[in-house]
């Protein structure tokens, strides 16, 4: 049963989660761009609290995503090459992931409240709002609890085996789950959330992140349209 | 040269009245939706006042409109890396008290009270929270007719240079109205400063419209617009604003708040203008010589020049005809009564305004204040000039003063001629003026028929669209189909459109009959 469980959460699961993340994306953006947005509430709520809040939250929340990017998918060759040892290349991650996990603690904790008792941002905003918002706030918390696991075991084998994980996950080897059959629940937990968000990420506000504005910065100031001629 | 036209706008405010018919009308066409309570794409304050967002023409608080940085134009919110900098939370941003909270009356109230020993109120409800408010903060017309004290009206942003004291005191008071509504300008702000590239100028007509598929809510352009006229609708999460009514003028016909404008104040019209000029004229070092620059470049429209040039870029026939017929043109450039809002802004506005006369102070009415030949002196019109070129000459009163006295001289010589029986042709000398052209001014200004006020050629969408494209289509929709949430059509909707949800209030209806009543009208 412990197997079965292990191969759905963690061989299965990703897949179906990813699908949904990429497939919901492309069909929300082809068929209801108008509810496309960041759903800002800061008209609503407009204190200097709120803004070096979700400064702290999305400049956190950035580099954590970067640096499981990174530190997920790099082949041991890659940073071995580079002259980083597992061990060392753990350390790094911890302190990094502390720092920044922090940082965006300090953020949320400040976004959550905004948004459980401003009576402006709670009525006017959708219960997944809400929802997203919560979830963000326990996989961060959970996030941050793998710390004080990982600080006992400092040698780097266990991040070996959650990096090969994903390596397999994302090369299609068919027993990536069995990689990570022995691992801390509070690992498991915090990656289980983590699909969580990819799959219902296509729902929520979270889409705003594909459009980071990157076309802002080359383009010329003023834009004039033609009426679309056929 | 690169000739582009525009339907331009002129508000006659020797004439409005104050009646607010433009805001309401406006906004039952427009922003009677959640979302957009707050928000009046069209609202007319009393001035001296701070206005609506409170105190939007202080750019020093707002950051709106462009800068000079050495020579480069650039908003004065910062260049591009600044502007991506502030994504996350935009400082400029105005906050929702800053225009006012939006409200309902709970009328019901009034039916269903108990008896009382007191008149039952309908109190105000929030329409963000549902909860009843205490007070009304703010409006889009707080100030309305010398509304609240002068010691905070006076931190109006057009006293600048003006010894403003005396005007606090009763026997020196003035007051003019100043409807608002987008400027559609040339060199917007709002354009520069959207990341998604969601805003755009309509090459044909100038409208500035904002993509609602393309925007994404980031809010730059929301304090990027120094007349503060984008609104962030909280229901949608994007940002709207006035759209220049562009299925009416596509047809021919003039927007909703010129329609409907009782005092017959706004003019609508082509203006043709070069836009390879815009940047240039946007530059110029001096503030007082951006209006003088706007003009330059427009383009006149009987110049055989500018008509091959237009020709030659497919400018319809009918608009060239139009432009030349143009009230718009004729204000603006050629009886130069008609100025840009705030040009020091940079944004090369295309809502211009003829500044209203004024009553003339009592002491000229007792000879005691110099009249400037035959024409009063309008230094001393009740509304301090320097307070009229702060707004609309970024300071410079020579413009304001020759308009005032053209304005003033065209009164004069239709009552000597109507009056007296003797035309006074020495007053229009003195302007300036022929007689063949201050009568055109007197039609157009004066009596302001409506085919002399709008005139506005169509879209010739005939020419752009396949109308069997629209075949079976829904009509109005957000772009997602026709069986969407959105659109109330269906309840649920996957990928999270809000619905826009009936307002509640707590006390529902309650309907009592006396006992001998109730027997004869018992409801099932």
């Amino acid at each position: 049963m412990m197997i079965y469980l292990n191969e759905f959460f963690f061989g299965v699961f990703p897949y179906i989660a990813g699908t949904v993340f990429l497939l919901g994306s492309l069909v929300r953006y082809d068929k209801s761009q108008y509810t496309w947005r960041t759903g800002s509430s800061q008209l609503l709520s407009n204190t200097p609290s709120f803004r070096i809040a979700n400064y702290l939250f999305h400049i956190g929340i950035i580099l954590l995503f970067f640096g499981h990017f990174f530190g997920l998918l790099t082949p041991p060759a890659v940073y071995h090459a580079l002259g980083l040892s597992t061990s060392a290349k753990q350390i790094m991650a911890v302190v990094a992931g502390g720092f920044f996990g922090l940082v965006c603690l300090a953020g949320i904790v400040i976004l959550v409240h905004r948004r459980t008792t401003d009576p402006r941002v709670r009525r006017t905003g959708s219960k997944m709002d809400m929802f997203i918002l919560y979830l963000l706030f326990a996989q961060l918390l959970t996030g941050l609890f793998t710390i004080t696991v990982s600080s006992q075991h400092l040698d780097g084998a266990v991040m070996l085996q959650i990096t090969a994980w994903a390596q397999s996950l994302v090369t299609f080897q068919p027993d990536a789950a069995d990689t990570i059959l022995e691992l801390h629940w509070a690992y498991k937990t915090h990656m289980f959330l983590g699909m969580i968000m990819f799959l219902i990420f296509p729902f929520t506000r979270l889409v705003h992140i594909w459009s980071v504005p990157y076309g802002y910065i080359g383009r010329a100031y003023q834009i004039v349209r033609r009426r679309a001629s056929s | 040269m690169k000739v582009r036209a525009q339907i331009g706008k002129v508000l006659n405010l020797d004439k409005c009245i104050g009646c607010h018919t433009c805001s309401v009308t406006c906004k039952n066409v427009w922003t009677s939706r959640e979302g957009m309570e707050y928000a009046w794409f069209n609202n007319v304050e009393t001035k001296p006042g701070i206005g609506y967002p409170k105190d939007w023409e202080n750019q020093s608080r707002w950051n709106g409109g462009w800068t000079l940085n050495g020579e480069k134009l650039q908003p004065k919110a910062g260049g591009k890396w600044r502007l991506w900098a502030k994504i996350f939370a935009n400082p400029d941003l105005p906050s929702i008290d800053d225009y006012y909270e939006p409200f309902n009356f709970d009328y019901q109230r009034l039916h269903n009270a108990p008896d009382s020993k007191h008149q039952p109120i309908a109190k105000p409800f929030s329409a963000l929270t549902g909860r009843p408010m205490d007070k009304i903060e703010w409006g889009p017309n707080w100030e309305e007719i010398l509304g609240g004290e002068f010691e905070k009206r006076s931190k109006d942003y057009n006293f600048a240079n003006v010894q403003k004291e005396m005007y606090g005191q009763f026997e020196n008071t003035f007051m003019m109205y100043l409807p608002r509504l987008c400027e559609h300008c040339l060199n917007p702000t709002c354009v520069a400063s959207c990341p998604s590239g969601a805003i755009y100028k309509r090459e044909e007509d100038g409208i500035v419209l904002i993509d609602q598929d393309k925007c994404r809510g980031w809010r730059m352009c929301i304090s990027g617009c120094p007349y503060k006229k984008i609104y962030y609708n909280w229901q949608a999460g994007k940002s709207e604003k006035c759209t220049f009514c562009y299925p009416r003028i596509e047809m021919g016909e003039p927007t909703v708040c010129s329609e409907t404008c009782v005092g017959r104040i706004r003019y609508l019209g082509v203006i043709l203008y070069d836009a390879d000029r815009i940047k240039a004229a946007a530059s110029t070092a001096s503030e007082q010589d951006l209006y003088q620059q706007q003009m330059n470049v427009f383009l006149d429209p009987h110049d055989p020049e500018v008509i091959k040039a237009a020709r030659y870029q497919g400018i319809p026939e009918s608009w060239l005809e139009y432009a030349q017929n143009s009230p718009v043109y004729k204000m603006a450039m050629e009886w130069k009564v008609a100025f840009p809002l705030h040009p020091e802004y940079r944004t090369l506005p295309m809502v211009w305004y003829i500044p209203p006369l004024s009553p003339i102070q009592t002491a000229a009415d007792a000879g005691l204040v110099g009249s400037d030949g035959m024409i009063p002196d309008v230094k001393s019109l009740r509304i301090p000039v320097k307070y009229l070129a702060n707004m609309l000459t970024a300071g410079d009163e020579r413009p304001v003063v020759h308009a005032l006295e053209r304005m003033l001289a065209m009164r004069q010589f239709k009552r000597s001629q109507t009056v007296d029986g003797e035309k006074n042709l020495a007053v229009l000398e003195q302007v300036g003026l022929d007689e063949e052209t201050v009568e055109d001014m007197y039609r157009i200004m004066a009596i302001a028929n409506y085919e002399d006020r709008f005139v506005i050629p169509t879209a010739h969408k005939e020419l752009a669209d396949d109308p069997h494209g629209e075949r079976n289509g829904c009509g109005f929709s957000f772009g997602d189909g026709c069986n969407v949430a959105s659109n109330g059509a269906t309840t649920t909707d996957l990928f999270g459109g809000k619905r826009a949800s009936r307002r509640k209030f707590p006390a529902p209806v309650r309907v009592e009959f006396k006992s001998g009543e109730a027997n004869r009208e018992k409801t099932p």
